[in-house]
């Protein structure tokens, strides 16, 4: 159990927080044939654009209702509707997100009510669907802007029902913002093992997984959860949810479908993984596969050569609530002791995770923190690089955003092999951090000293 | 800020574009809008000035989305790097707590960072509620000694240029003429070589590009006293009125600045670029012909013949490579023609242009580069660019980053050309950067590869055809 500490500060430094909106952005990206636009001014959404073309590198739909000043004094009320038009005409979306901003929300907004005065104005458009969210920034961060979203997503677009294993092996996954397109891509692999037929929303694994399509261009997402999918959850035989944000959302799903769920706060390391598997074996009736077998053994193997480097190595944390319990989890099951976390909002998780306090705060709480407890190893977003090069440490990144690198997107973290994976990464950083016992020459030796080992020279 | 001050900056009498409908006068489009707004375009003029605490007074979108991301670098602290922002909550909104987060967020950064000065920046938010910024900054300034500069640059006030405008007012206001330069270093004096000194206005030092041109400043004894705003700090920025001319570096946002420190202080200024041979060498001939020194205009040839003549040698076998290449050119304003000449040297061809932020001078120009059937492109959405790509059997695209997945989705050769860049194409030495950039991108095997159907599937090509 950890003990939370407030934000103390005026000045956020180095900040690790992304908006609500942008995580909410993220959850619409991964529905097919949609497209997001905030209700804010156009750099609400120009920024939030630029932050997810350089994680995914990938043109990314995303559109704005360009609030101006005056607009935000006078009504902002016509640019939804005009920006719902525009979208509806140009594009034809199935979906059209729409989270709100700081600004909107602060100029007092009734998005509800925007959203009936375009559907009593344009009935032509009905069949596009659109779904409206409150988040404005100044609460939460992406990871809860993201689960709004999908709450807002089943609000809207779950019908009421009662057929709950209609489709005998259909199983939904609500998946976290905590999951790359690497992780949804694992986990659909792992349900299909089973038999069974997975329903993800959001699928960014699908939307996001960066991939060449025929088509030069689309103003739309290229891939995604389905709104005919999404409209059938109510007929799986289970949900499993992956992630303490989507609580909420989970509950809204099974109240409205009456669907079983099971809940999973990540899906990093041995022990989550056994958790899943059996309750796929369990929803499925059939045994687990040579092939997972042989994949846990693997990571078994792995666990015991890595222990060598990892155990007690001291590790800090700076990461939206999910993924921070996930690898406080994952880290405490190797040996590791995490002497650091932040996290950049209040989370319900917060309080679960292994070590002795959390800090909402930012990545200049992290320096102190990590620097003041000699951590050995930064995980955090790649805003980090430059902690980690004034602490001399490395960073393991993950998270949003992922910039300098190519594929964070791409990166698994859940189920055996990709823990495997991470195993051989963070054991290779630090390894790579070590330095030997520098050389000593006896005042006593009475002999020139030797030329450095070089070309030419054969060493055994 | 008044719409009436909005209306002020948006007239620029020393701007070409001036006579034309102003554009920050339109409206954004709802539903059909790209590009960032006034804040991104104040902190694009503004952020490189390595020494100052840069605050973003605002809920955490604005900085939290965006820190970090921009290309500028600087030989001096790198406090410009560090992200600072209120990151306001739902509280201090809705009790009006905004106003005393940010007055003791500037004492933290001016306790935890002793910054030279304290760079305010207003947000939508913030403007909307209210807060009185200038109030704030002055109290805070008094408070804690450190100069502390209000950017009134709230996003909705309209464009990424409109912010470039208003910040350079607030430079102009708050910070230019505040402090005399001092006096050039005794080591630093060499016989014969009288030092002028000049300064810049609109060189970002993009991935340290103008470190590529900066030693021959110091060759000829031009003196860079202030860089509004490349590898800048700020007590340089503070002397920028004593310069004895200054160039407007290839983009025409900043021109307000020039054109009011010429009013003031009588600097003169030109516009021009260091993009290609011809137009670094102009700009060297500018300064020369502003500051009226026979000796110096001497020395500016001799330079100009020996860099000329030796990239001119080290471009050669480039050229053979990219001789006949096709380019297809989307960028804005000036670089739309400077760019073309540097591609020309190159011996490629430029099938294309946009012109979405050009003068009519700046379309001259490129008629006289490109002739009169010069296609140019007012506007340059995925489809169009693509669509040109294809009709002119064009072998890369050159246009910003945001075009970048556009292009390498449609499987086709790219080079980044606006400020998110990584690799510095300035001066003499950048135009080697620039053809080792497009032969990379146009020789690469991989086109090929990810055209090429697997073999089981059916035959279709996807993608546009290459033309390679």
């Amino acid at each position: 159990m950890a003990e939370v500490i407030k934000r103390s500060k005026a000045l956020a430094v180095n900040p690790l927080k992304a908006s609500q909106p942008v995580g909410a952005a993220l959850a619409f990206l991964g529905l097919r044939h949609a497209i997001p636009m905030l209700h804010g001014s156009q750099g609400c959404t120009a920024f939030g654009k630029v932050f997810f073309v350089r994680h995914f590198r990938e043109p990314i739909p995303l559109q704005t209702t360009a609030m101006d000043q005056v607009s935000t004094v006078m009504s902002a009320d016509e640019n939804v509707i005009e920006g719902l038009r525009t979208l509806c005409e140009k594009n034809r979306p199935d979906v059209i997100g729409l989270p709100t901003t700081c600004l909107s929300e602060a100029q007092g907004t009734d998005i509800r009510r925007l959203v009936r005065e375009f559907r009593a104005r344009h009935p032509e458009f009905d069949r596009v669907s659109v779904v409206p969210v409150n988040t404005p920034d100044y609460v939460g961060c992406l990871e809860s802007g993201f689960a709004l979203a999908l709450e807002a997503i089943i609000d809207d677009l779950v019908p009421q029902t009662r057929h709950g294993g209609r489709r005998r092996r259909q199983v939904n996954i609500l998946a976290s913002s905590m999951l790359t397109p690497g992780d949804v891509e694992a986990i659909k692999e792992w349900v299909e093992t089973f038999g069974l037929r997975p329903v993800v929303l959001p699928d960014i694994g699908d939307a996001l997984d960066g991939h060449l399509i025929d088509k030069a261009f689309s103003a739309l997402t290229i891939g995604g959860t389905p709104r005919s999918e999404i409209e059938a959850m109510g007929d799986s035989v289970a949900t499993l949810v992956v992630g303490r944000s989507l609580a909420r959302a989970a509950d809204l799903l099974k109240e409205k479908t009456g669907v079983p769920d099971y809940r999973f706060d990540h899906l990093m390391g041995l022990d989550a993984g056994d958790a899943f598997t059996q309750i796929l074996a369990d929803l499925s009736g059939q045994p687990v596969p040579e092939r997972i077998e042989r994949q846990r053994a693997q990571l078994q193997d792995a666990m015991v050569d890595t222990h060598f480097m990892l155990g007690f190595t001291r590790i800090a944390l700076a990461l939206d609530p999910d993924l921070l319990l996930g690898f406080a989890s994952f880290f405490s099951g190797l040996g590791a002791e995490i002497v650091a976390a932040v996290a950049p909002a209040r989370a319900e998780a917060l309080a679960d995770i292994l070590c002795d306090a959390v800090q909402i705060g930012d990545l200049e709480d992290l320096e102190n923190l990590a620097r003041r407890t000699g951590a050995q190893l930064v995980v955090s977003n790649s805003h980090a690089v430059q902690v980690a090069e004034r602490l001399s440490i490395p960073l393991l990144r993950a998270g949003f955003p992922q910039y300098d690198c190519v594929g964070g997107y791409a990166r698994g973290w859940v189920g055996y092999r990709h823990a495997r994976q991470t195993l051989f990464d963070i054991a290779n950083l630090i390894l790579g951090q070590h330095h030997g016992i520098p050389a000593y020459r006896s005042i006593y030796r009475n002999e020139p000293e030797p030329a450095r080992a070089g070309a030419g020279l054969a060493r055994h | 800020m008044k719409t009436s001050e909005i209306a002020v900056l948006l007239n620029e009498p020393a701007c070409a574009h001036n006579a034309k409908e102003k554009s920050g006068c339109s409206r954004p489009k709802p539903g059909a809008t790209a590009g960032g707004c006034s804040f991104d375009g104040a902190q694009i003029a503004l952020l490189p000035i390595a020494d100052v605490a840069h605050i973003v007074h605002g809920p955490i979108a604005c900085a939290g989305n965006s820190w970090d991301n921009r290309g500028a670098r600087t030989t001096g602290r790198a406090l410009y790097r560090v992200g600072m922002t209120t990151d306001l909550t739902e509280q201090d909104i809705v009790m009006g707590r905004g106003e005393k987060r940010l007055f003791h967020a500037i004492r933290q950064a001016v306790d935890t960072y002793a910054p030279e000065a304290v760079f305010v920046y207003a947000t939508c938010v913030t403007a909307m509620i209210g807060d009185d910024l200038e109030a704030v900054c002055k109290a805070a300034s008094g408070h804690w000694g450190v100069p502390v500069v209000p950017v009134d640059c709230a996003g909705f006030y309209g464009t990424k240029n409109l912010g470039n405008r208003i910040a350079g007012e607030a430079i102009v206001r708050h910070v230019i003429g505040t402090r005399e330069p001092d006096p050039v270093p005794e080591s630093a004096q060499r016989p014969g070589i009288q030092v002028h000194d000049v300064s810049l206005i609109g060189e970002y030092n993009i991935a340290g590009e103008f470190w590529q041109v900066a030693p021959l400043f110091d060759e000829l004894g031009l003196r860079i006293i202030g860089s509004l705003s490349g590898d800048a700090r700020y007590r340089d920025i503070q002397t920028m009125h004593r310069a004895e001319a200054s160039m407007v570096v290839c983009a025409k946002a900043l021109l307000n600045v020039a054109r009011k420190v010429q009013g003031r202080w009588r600097v003169p200024f030109f516009e021009g670029s260091f993009y290609g041979v011809a137009d670094t060498s102009q700009a060297f001939r500018d300064f020369a012909r502003l500051i009226g020194d026979d000796d110096l205009s001497k020395r500016t040839e001799a330079l100009i013949a020996r860099e000329e003549a030796a990239i001119d040698a080290q471009l050669e076998p480039w050229r053979e490579r990219l001789r006949g290449k096709r380019a297809l050119l989307y960028t804005g304003g000036v670089k739309s023609w400077s760019v073309v000449s540097a591609l020309q040297d190159l011996g490629m061809e430029v099938v294309a242009t946009g012109t979405r932020k050009s003068t009519a001078e700046d379309k001259a120009r490129i008629r006289e580069l490109m002739g009169d059937d010069a296609r140019m492109l007012d506007e340059g959405g995925p489809a169009t660019l693509l669509g040109t790509y294809e009709e002119y059997g064009a072998d890369i695209l050159i246009a910003g980053g945001r075009n970048l997945y556009t292009a390498l989705k449609a499987r086709i050769p790219f080079l980044d050309i606006n400020q998110e860049r990584e690799f510095g194409y300035a001066g003499y030495a950048g135009m080697l950067e620039l053809a080792r950039q497009l032969a990379l991108t146009i020789e690469s095997p991989v086109w090929r590869a990810v055209r090429r159907p697997a073999p089981w599937a059916a035959e279709r090509v996807a993608g546009i055809p290459l033309n390679a």
